[in-house]
């Protein structure tokens, strides 16, 4: 079975999850691994959004998992174990770009007014997709490619609400802002996410010409 | 309540998730009805939150998991064990290093296939890009209706997959076991 395999969805037995966590206390270090299986993909993706880069969000994810280790009995059963986990690779990868990449500037839709009302670019009809055409690489280039090109309070509430799934109340907490800037954002990423994808992608699916290049926003 | 087109792109996120009240909703939708841009933007954007939400689209760079495991392995402290405990650790690791040694001093054999009723794929070209999936034992073009376990599909070059004994899918793949 391939390594990289793992589900995104949490355990179906949460109490599983609660009694690895107490004898991973208690001295099965090996038990870690188990706990973690899941949620492997999750923290490398989480990693990724902010970072953009497959080296540096391997390493933050590998330095986010240690962590998690070295501060298991911090972790409170009130939270979700996913949600504590995602947290910290949050925290380690902006670390991460403080530390390595102070200089890098961030793309210029980051400076927009958070605040403004976002008025669509344009109105193409993008009709509704069959989920199959996410098995052909360059769909899931594309969609890669818009999601990297947003700013980064954008991808990074984006991420964790639409990939990830965390509630609204849970991507407030591990961004460290207010649930209203959660929506906000939300609301600004899937618009610009849909204004980017939409021209190209909306009505021609089905064609294998349909990333004619030249002809598209990217 | 009459809305305008900014007030449906301003609340369409909140629409989406369920999280508007009954009379801005009901307002939305009559807009919706008579309004093509609006009713674009609506469908656009829930795309977006349907494609962006597979799990398909979670890829990490392969070998991401085997050397996490490696990291951690050279930095989590063992289990708290007994002296046997430990000599029976140690045994095992001596027979894993050894298994080891003997699978890479035989890394010119064929790999042993995952079913017996597979064919090796001598004939894949090995750098084409093929879809594996986490219980399933043979490896496919993308889009063949043959995929088992689609929730958890993995591209991976051929060569690799035959290499982790995946064997071609007898009906997409059929031209190359054929050639």
């Amino acid at each position: 079975m391939p390594e990289e395999v793992t589900s995104l969805e949490p355990p179906a037995k949460p109490f599983n999850e609660e009694m690895l966590i107490q004898r991973i206390r208690n001295g099965e270090h090996d038990l870690f691994y188990e706990l973690i299986r899941p949620y492997e993909r999750r923290v490398y993706s989480a990693a990724f959004a902010i970072l953009r880069n497959q080296a540096d969000a391997e390493d933050v994810a590998q330095e986010a998992m240690l962590k998690a280790f070295k501060n298991i009995r911090q972790f409170r059963a009130e939270a979700r174990f996913s949600t504590w986990l995602t947290q910290i690779t949050i925290n380690e990868a902006r670390m991460w770009r403080r530390k390595e990449h102070a200089n890098i500037m961030e793309p210029i839709v980051d400076r927009q007014d958070e605040e403004g009302n976002y008025t669509p670019r344009d109105f193409a009809d993008w009709r509704e997709i069959p989920l199959e055409t996410l098995e052909r690489k360059e769909v899931r280039q594309k969609l890669a490619e818009a999601l990297a090109s947003l700013g980064e309070k954008y991808r990074e509430t984006f991420v964790l609400r639409d990939m990830q799934h965390l509630s609204i109340e849970e991507t407030a907490k591990a961004l460290g802002i207010s649930t209203a800037s959660v929506k906000t954002r939300l609301l600004r990423a899937r618009l610009m996410l849909r204004d980017l994808l939409a021209p190209g992608f909306g009505g021609s699916w089905s064609s294998k010409l349909f990333l004619a290049k030249g002809t598209k926003p990217w | 309540m009459v809305v305008s087109c900014e007030e449906v792109w301003r609340e369409i996120s909140n629409y989406l998730e369920g999280e508007v009240e009954a009379s801005l909703r009901a307002a939305m939708e009559d807009h919706l009805r008579g309004c093509k841009h609006c009713t674009a933007v609506l469908d656009g954007t829930r795309n977006v939150v349907q494609l962006y939400g597979d799990e398909r689209m979670f890829e990490v760079p392969l070998g991401f998991s085997h050397r996490l495991h490696r990291r951690l392995e050279e930095n989590l402290p063992g289990n708290r064990r007994s002296f046997l405990g430990w000599m029976v650790a140690a045994a095992a690791a001596v027979l894993v290093a050894g298994s080891f040694e003997v699978a890479r001093s035989s890394v010119f054999s064929r790999p042993e296939l995952r079913s017996e009723h597979a064919q090796p794929g001598t004939g894949v070209p090995p750098d084409m890009l093929v879809i594996v999936s986490g219980d399933g034992k043979t490896f496919h073009a993308a889009g063949c209706p043959f995929i088992h376990d689609k929730a958890h599909i993995q591209t991976v070059k051929a060569g690799e997959a035959l290499r982790q004994g995946y064997a071609p899918c007898v009906r997409c793949m059929k031209k190359y076991l054929t050639a």
